[in-house]
This record gives structure tokens, sequence and C-alpha cells, in this order.
């Protein structure tokens, strides 16, 4: 029963990474319709900033928290400002143009960024300082530590934070006239340039939240760990259904629970013909049966056939 | 073959005499050239380029396939390497010490291809109602699902040999006739490089001429019926259900075949050949090229391979020569060129460096709603 | 300018792009600066981009650092000073960019070849260099299958997983006496070769295999795999992978509350898994083939000659690749030829003191012996236990 629990709160922590990604996927999809496959490796330089502050700043005698605050500011500004000039630079000229041509550029300023994050941080892993306790809680046999009780705790304030955001505000509903239909609401006076742009800043700013609390959690951080984080993150995000925020945070917990009860159990199960290295396997076989029954994913809406 | 030629230089048919003469002339030019290409390339910069230009031929093929999907038919898909796997495993499981089966690769080679074609039909049917990114998600989920399986298949019982790949696999041969050494015919000596060249160009000439027609063709209209607007399609009486599933099964038919070819020229195969970073390089190579336009793919495929090359070689030198040291490690200088080149190709021309004549007139039309 | 498109563009792009590429042309090695000394190339291939460029530069480092050594020695082969160049080339750790790199080399007419760094990347390239009779030594390819294909032309110098996986086995179950053994692989060439090796040595000193688990390359998150083997109750966890997820396993497993004792094989002997786990690390078995450095002769030179050189410590291949150089150029004195036909027989029958090891091959290119030594960390740090030489084992306490 122990290792059931222990399975279980495996399955949200890993679930709720996910979904911190899977939120700023989804922020941008709903809004442009358009996959940033860079948005992972917006997480990763959001950690490595988060890093070089953390140990220039530890040597001079500085609180831990306000360490962590400055390190955290900080990269997240220096996200925001990437995630600004990524939509100036590579997706508004192509705001009109075939739907993959963003998905390439994408795909290159992913390929840019791990290269330049290699040139600056080296190729090797890095260790990421223990900025937390390292206390943990034992519930029933099972264990959590306080990093991963503050990542599902981030997770859900960061959902709870972006549906206000869109339903409750202006700027949102500014958003949500864009998503609809950008022209009409043009002409209703929303800059929608600027509303984009502010998505890709806020997204940007949400995956530099989400890097430190990774790298936090896992302690390592390295120049390519934003690549398959990204991709499940995007898997997650459409499990859940893409545009749809409490789809992401949905997504990403069960693409967690997913894989680890899949690996828990599936091996013994199966007598150890299926063991924990077809992982993967299990969740993309969930995905194909979700949406084979729901084609636009768990909560997303059923959109009326639109050529 | 030489209509497709016309088409694929775009000469018009309404000039007819001299422009016939002209198209023939051009012909035998471009014949003489490939012909000749790996004599000269081998010449000027030396055998791995030659190699290099093998691969080039590959992964053409690879993405003409991939064009019939995505350029033709409008379905997105990430997975498409696993065709490629599954040509390879093909061959290599038929063709070397693994079972200590060995056939001929005549009989492999449309084996492989079958087999992939299965594979396809397998992949289409369940995302026959998904759309968008929604069906790209989930045959990328299909590419990493092959690739596991091949990756684990060696416990309880050893298939494909697991992560150790499957090495010795027979070279490319007829009778006693094998590409996977020096020959020598009418007293030219022949290395293995140059033989799969004239190999995999006869394939790649087969896939382009098969493209061709199958773009001007019944089913070519109606994979653009469906692209441009499915219910409309159905609405004329196209059977949506099994043009797209020929799409998938035609477009995983030429991946096979690719893949048997590049187990023969590569004598070993191991499953992080068929990552998901080699789908999104072939779908890059559609994409960058001009989908839908063969001429196009040909192109992205031809570039895609030799730029990555080409740094390697600029990245150094250009260095040393402008700034007389090396400043930046010449792999990273690398990877940043092939990262901004494919931005700026992307912005520079958004529909790909030689987009089909029909998508550019969609783009010269009002911006279609973003959906 | 739309409607009068013609295919004219493209094809300027391609003369533009091969223009280039002209420029570019390797040039012939003529090496009229080095006046009358004989240039004697030497190729290198590991990843030097991606996951595992850390240990490609590291292995490029060691190869270099050999060469560099070579040249101010001042070596004479058949009577005319050597200089020796290196090239090296960015494999990816792909097979397919491996078979083109290799192919480079062999254009570049190099007299041998140090790599590549990975077993899919080794293998397919060797039977090019075997084509074209040019010496290729791997410095850390432990695929059995490696050497299987029944070249002529292609060596090692690190131990096998089958060599590894027996000591590491018969240490678990001998001298840690370890009855119940979880296995985790990586599902890599490498992890999971050593993690078969393991269990089968394991299996033969009788212990049980409790629980046989899977991870990737990239993974990070190992809680589910874990808490799946703390159900089990082990004794010891043996991983077959790499360090770049030996050091959150490690931290994950000790969070989780399992104290079960932690082995790998060379993948996680580096600086990188003490300093990253600090003091989850702590206690964790590794091996590495060879002797330890600080016992060998101009063993411990070397390691503080690399730190003051590359302002890091060696990673992990470096010192193999040192000695893959050297067991090459000491086969070219031998044979007073630089020519890899000439000096191949001699290198089949050498025996040569490396900083790692005594090196000599059996007929297939393997390393004979082939010594291998455990490590613990201790206080932080790397500590050799024991150097156990195949079957015989002797203390080097």
């Amino acid at each position: 029963m122990d290792i059931f629990l222990q399975q279980i709160i495996n399955g949200l922590v890993q679930g709720s990474v996910y979904s911190m990604v899977a939120l700023g996927y989804t922020m941008v999809y709903g809004i442009l319709g358009l996959i940033n496959f860079a948005h992972g490796e917006i997480v990763m330089i959001g950690a490595m900033v988060a890093l070089s502050v953390i140990q220039l700043l530890t040597g001079a005698g500085f609180p831990i928290f306000f360490i962590l605050l400055i390190s955290l500011m900080l990269s997240m500004i220096v996200c925001m400002i990437l995630g600004y000039s990524m939509e100036r630079i590579a997706y508004r000229p192509l705001r009109n143009a075939p739907r993959l041509a963003p998905l390439i550029t994408a795909i290159g300023l992913s390929i840019v960024l791990q290269t330049l994050a290699m040139m600056f941080w080296g190729r090797e892993y890095h260790s990421f300082p223990l900025l937390f306790t390292n206390d943990s809680v034992h519930i029933a046999g099972a264990v959590i530590t306080e990093v991963q009780i503050i990542i599902i705790t981030v997770a859900l304030v960061m959902m709870g934070g972006l549906l206000i955001l869109v339903h409750r505000t202006r700027l949102g509903r500014a958003m949500r006239a864009v998503a609809e239909n950008p022209s009409a609401a043009a002409l209703m006076g929303v800059n929608s340039n600027s509303v984009i742009s502010i998505t890709f800043v806020l997204g940007s700013a949400l995956a530099a939240i989400a890097g430190i609390m990774i790298s936090a959690n896992y302690g390592i951080v390295h120049y390519l760990m934003g690549a398959l984080l990204g991709l499940k993150a995007f898997t997650a995000a459409v499990l859940g259904g893409i545009g749809n925020l409490r789809g992401a945070m949905l997504g990403g917990l069960l693409l967690g629970l997913i894989e680890s009860l899949g690996a828990g159990y599936i091996g013994d199960l199966s007598g150890g013909f299926l063991g924990s290295h077809y992982q993967d396997v299990f969740a993309f076989f969930v995905l194909i049966a979700v949406l084979i029954f729901r084609p636009s994913g768990l909560l997303g809406e059923r959109v009326a056939e639109r050529a | 073959m030489r209509n497709a030629l016309k088409r694929f230089l775009i000469i018009d048919k309404r000039n007819a005499p001299n422009q016939k003469r002209l198209a023939w002339a051009a012909f035998a030019v471009l014949a003489i050239i490939l012909l000749a290409l790996p004599f000269a390339i081998d010449g000027l910069f030396g055998r791995g380029w030659v190699r290099v230009l093998d691969f080039a031929l590959l992964y053409i093929m690879l993405a003409l396939g991939l064009n019939i999907v995505v350029g033709y038919a409008g379905l997105l898909d990430l997975g498409y390497v696993a065709f490629f796997a599954v040509g390879a495993y093909c061959y290599a499981l038929l063709g070397s010490p693994q079972f200590g089966i060995h056939l001929p690769f005549w009989i492999v080679l449309p084996l492989g291809a079958l087999l992939a074609c299965l594979f396809g039909i397998l992949l289409g049917a369940p995302t026959l109602r998904l759309r968008g990114d929604y069906l790209a998600i989930v045959t990328l989920g299909f590419g990493e699902i092959i690739r596991i399986f091949l990756n684990n298949l060696n416990a309880p019982i050893n298939i494909t040999n697991g992560p150790q790949g499957i090495s010795m696999i027979d070279s490319i041969h007829l009778g006693e006739f094998s590409l996977g050494r020096t020959q020598e015919i009418f007293g030219i000596t022949f290395p293995a490089a140059h033989l799969h060249y004239y190999l995999f160009l006869i394939f790649t000439l087969l896939v382009i001429f098969v493209s061709l027609r199958l773009q001007d063709s019944r089913i070519g209209r109606a994979w653009a019926a469906i692209r441009e607007d499915e219910i409309a399609a159905s609405a004329m009486g196209i059977n949506t259900r099994n043009i797209k599933l020929l799409a998938f099964a035609m477009g995983a038919t030429f991946g096979g075949l690719a893949g048997g070819l590049f187990a023969g020229f590569q004598g070993f195969v191991s499953p992080e050949s068929f990552g998901l970073t080699e789908s999104i390089m072939i779908l890059c190579m559609v994409v960058l090229g001009g989908m839908g336009n063969v001429g196009g793919v040909v192109l992205g495929g031809i570039l895609l391979v030799v730029i990555p090359e080409l740094t390697r070689h600029l990245a150094g030198t250009a260095q040393q020569a402008l700034l007389g040291k090396t400043v930046i490690d010449p792999e990273s200088l690398r990877m940043l060129m092939f990262g901004l080149a494919l931005i700026l190709i992307m912005l520079w021309r958004p529909a790909g460096l030689w987009p089909s004549s029909q998508r550019r007139r969609e783009l010269i039309a009002p911006a279609p709603p973003s959906v | 300018m739309l409607h009068t498109h013609s295919p004219l563009s493209p094809a300027l792009f391609i003369l533009l792009i091969t223009s280039l590429a002209a420029c570019n042309k390797p040039e012939t090695p003529t090496a009229s600066g080095y006046g009358r000394d004989l240039v004697v190339k030497i190729g290198a291939a590991a990843p030097l981009t991606g996951a595992q460029a850390h240990l490609g530069k590291d292995n490029e480092n060691g190869t270099r650092m050999a060469i560099e050594d070579a040249n101010t020695q001042g070596i004479m082969i058949a009577g005319r000073k050597v200089k020796f160049e290196l090239l090296s080339e960015d494999d990816q750790a792909d097979p397919k960019t491996a078979t083109v790199v290799a192919q480079k080399l062999v254009d570049a007419k190099v007299s041998g070849v140090i790599g590549h760094l990975n077993s899919g990347t080794s293998i397919p390239a060797s039977k090019i260099y075997s084509d074209n009779g040019i010496v290729q030594i791997s410095p850390s390819a432990t695929a059995v299958g490696y050497t299987g294909s029944g070249f002529k032309t292609t060596y090692r110098v690190m131990a096998n997983d089958a060599q590894q996986g027996k000591v590491l086995g018969n240490y678990a179950t001998q001298m840690l006496g370890a009855k119940k053994i979880a296995v985790i692989d990586d599902r890599t060439a490498y992890g999971e070769g050593l993690a078969r090796e393991f269990i089968k040595a394991a299996q033969a000193g009788g212990a049980q295999i409790v629980a046989h688990e899977y991870t990737t390359d990239r993974a990070v998150d190992f809680a589910a795999v874990l808490t799946s083997i703390k159900g089990k109750r082990p004794e010891l966890i043996f991983f077959g992978g790499m360090d770049s997820q030996g050091v959150p396993m490690i931290k994950q497993m000790r969070a989780l509350g399992l104290t079960a004792k932690f082995m790998m094989g060379d993948g996680g002997y580096t600086p990188k898994l003490t300093e990253l786990a600090g003091a989850a690390a702590e206690g964790v078995y590794a091996s590495l083939p060879g002797v330890p450095l600080d016992k060998m002769p101009g063993g411990a030179d070397f390691s503080k000659r690399y730190e003051a050189k590359f302002h890091q410590p060696i990673q992990l291949y470096a010192p193999y690749c040192y000695d893959a150089v050297n067991v090459m150029i000491a086969a070219m004195r031998k044979a007073a030829s630089t020519d890899p036909a000439k000096y191949l027989p001699e290198l089949a029958k050498l025996t040569h003191n490396g900083i790692t090891a005594k090196i000599e091959f059996d007929e297939k290119g393997d390393l004979k012996g082939g010594a291998i030594t455990l490590y613990q960390i201790q206080k932080g740090k790397w500590q050799a236990l024991q150097t156990i030489d195949n079957d015989a084992i002797t203390s080097t306490r």
C-alpha cells in the first residue's frame, strides 16, 4: 500500500512538472494556434540563468531567500526578453505564412538556443544547488520532499492565476478576442500584436519559474534538458486538449500518473514482458485511445469543423 | 520520364517544337551530369562527399515519401522515420547473421516496402478523425512506439538484438556482383560509394517519377481536395477515408524502400538511427524545399544533407581565414549556422525555397482564417 | 515578380553552395611548412555536439595531449623526424554521420583513427576503416560486438562489457555479499550490454535478481522505477548507464529512503558523480578498466597536466585516448613505418605500458587480461578498492 501511495505521489510530482511546461504551450496555442516548439528551450535558459545567478551570489553571504528571489527575477526577465524577441523575429513575420513555416523556425530556434547555451554554460551537467531544505514529509510510509510539495503547489497556482487572468481581466478578454478572431478583435480596438507579445512574455516568465522548480527538484541542469521536457509537456497539453488551461493541468497530471503507474506495475502484471522500458509506449497508447474517442483531447472544445 | 522531366523543369507545352528539342537537350545534359557526378565529386572534394551524396539521395527518397503525406494530402506526420526503420530492420533481419537468413535484396527490398506500407495503414486507421496538431502528436507517438519496440525486443525472445543493433548486414548484391566492394566495369573502377550512388539514383528517379505521376492523377487531385477542405471533398464524392489511408500507405512504402537501401548500404542498423530528430529533419526538408512540389522537396533534401556537412568545413576554416584563430568551437558554430539557416530561409521564403505553383497562388490570395 | 517565377533561383542557390564548397576543398598533404618532417595524420572521432559532447571533448583532449607529447618528444620513424597532426571530427553519436566522418578521415589519408566514443558509431565505422586498411583503436567502445565482425584493423584499449560485467557481478556477490540484487539499465548499447553481463555473473555467483527495471539515457525522473524496486527490498542496485542519469538516480534513491548499495560501471566513475550527487553519493561503487592512474608510471602526472591544460578534471576516457595514441605510435616505431599495412602486424603483438594498464591485444583486438579496478566514493572522493585481473583477484593495497 505504501508503495502504491508512493507511486501516486511520484506521478503527481512528475505530472506537475509536465503541467507547468504544458501551460506555456497551451497559452500560446490558445491564442495563436501555433506550437511554440522552442518553449522547452526557454525553460532550460531560465534554469541556466538562475543557476548562474545563484552561483554568483552564494559566496557573498546573502540570505537564501534573497538569493532565490533575485535569481527568480533575473531569470524571468531574461526569459521574457527572449520570448518577446523570439516572437518578433521568428513568428510574427510568418503569421500569414503556411502553417508549417513557424514550425521550422521554431526548430531552428531550438537548435540555436541549445547551441548558445552549450557555448555559454558548457557541455557538461551542472549541479543545481539545494535551495530549500531537503526535509521530507512521511505519509503512511510514503515520502514526499518539500520541493515536491512546492512544485505541485506552484503548478496549481500557475493554472489558477492564468485562469483568473484569462477570464477575469481586461487583458484576458483581449486575449480571448484575439484567439477568436484577430481581425474582428482589431476592429474592436484590441491591439492584437501587443496582446500576442504579452502572451509570449507571460508564457516565458512561467517557463522561467518552471525551469527553476524543475531544476531544484532534480538537482541537475543540462543544456539539452528542455528538449525532452518540451516534448512530454506538448503531449500532455494535447492529451488535455491543447489551448485549454485546465486541460494542460489535467493532461500533465494524467501523463505523470500513467508513466509512474505504468512503469511501476505493468511489468509485474505482464509477467515481466512489458516492463518499465515500455513506459512511453503506455503513455502514447493512452493518448491515442483518448484521441480516438475525443479527437480534441479530454477538455478540448469541440470546434465546429472549419476549413 | 521525359514528360516528368518537362514538368520538373516547368517547360511550357505551348511552344512545342522548339521546346521539345530543348527538353531533349536538357535531358541529355542532366543525364550526363548525374552519371558523372560521383566521379566529379570524388575528384574535387574527396570520397567522403560521395557518401554524403548517397545519403542525400536516401533522404530525397524519404522526403518525397513524406511529401505525399504532408505536401499532397496535408496530413502532418511527425513519426515518418518509423517506416524508414521498418524497411531497414526488415532488410537487416532477413539478410544478416542475426537469424542466419540471407535472402537476396530483390526479395527483401520489396518485402520491406510492403511491410512499411502495412504499418502505414496501421498508423492511418486510428488517426482518420484527427486533424492538424492532434494528428502530429499521434504520429509522433507512433514513431516513438516503433523505436521503443525495436530497442527492447531482445528479450524475452531476441528478435531485434535490442540497443546493440544488427551488424554485418549483407551488402546489396546480385549473384556474385556486390555493391559493397570496389568493382571494375569496362576498365573503370567503381568504388562502393559510387556503386550505391547509381543504385540510389535509379530508385530516386523512380520515386520522383511516381510522385509526379501521382500529383496529376485522380488520386493526386483527391489529395489536394482533402488538403484544402475535407468536408467539401467528401461532399464531392471523394472517399476521404480510403484516400487518406492511401496517402499514408504510399508515403510509408517509399520510406520502407529507403530503409532497406539504408540497411544494405550501412551494414549496421540500431534503434538510435530512427529517433524523433530524424523525423523532424525529414519534415524540415519537405517544408524548407517547398511542400507539394517535387523539385522543391528534392532541393530541400539536398540542402539539409549538404548544409551541415558544409558548415562542418566552413566553421573551422572560415574562422581561421577571417580571424586567424579559432574563437568558437567549429562544431558549436556549425550547429549555430544550421539553426540560423533554418530560421532565415523560412523568413525569406515562408512557402519554401521552391514552392509549388498552386501553393504560391494560395499565398497571394487573402490569408485564410488561422485554424 | 510572383508570376514570372522561374526555377533559376534554386539552381543559383545550388551553384552558390557548390562554389562555396569548392573553396573549401581539403588541401593536399604537402605540408611544406614543416621542412623535411614527415607529417603523420591521426584521426579522432567522437560526439562533440549533443548529449555526450562533454565526453567527446574529453576524448579529443586526451588524444590531443598524446599527439602534442609525441611532437615535443621528437619521435623518429625510419630515420625521419615525425610531426603528428590531429584531425578531429564530430560524429554526433550518430551511426550514419559516423560513416561519413570515417570516410572523410580515410580521404584525408590518416594513418590511424582513435575512436569512436560509442559502440553504435564504432561498429558501422569499423567497416569503412577495414575496407581501406586503416587502423582503428577505440578508447571507449565496450560492446562485445565491436570486435566481433572479424576485421583485422579493429582494436580497443577498453575492457568490453563481458569482461567488466563479469568482474562487477563477481564483486557484488563475492566481496559485497549481495544476495538480492536489482538492476536498472538505460537501454543504450552500453547500459544494456553491461547490465546483461552483470546479471549473468551475479546469477552465477548465487544472487537473485529481484527486479530488472529500465530507463532511458535522457531521463531525469526515476522515482517510479525506484519505488517499484523499493518494494522488492534488494541489498544492492546495479545501474548500467552513464553519470548523467546516475546522479539524479542516486539522489532520488536516497530521498525515497532506499538504503541499498549502489553500483555502476565505468560510466559512473566521473568527477561529476562526486561533485553533483554530493552526500547522497557516499559509498557508491563504480568500476574502471585498467589500473588506477596514480599507480601507473606517468599516470598522476598525466592528470595534473590535463587539468593545467584544459582547466577541468579528466571526465572519463581521456587517459584511454592517450594510451590509444601511444600504442599506435609505438607500433609505428617498431615497424619503422607509418603505413597502416606495415605497422598493423606490430600492433597485434605489441606490449605497451600505458597510463591505464599494460596493454596487449588478443587475436580479436580486445584487451588481453583486462585488469579492472573497483572504486568507492569515500568522504566525497573516489578511492580505489581493488584491481581485479579478469579472474585472479589481486589487491592493490
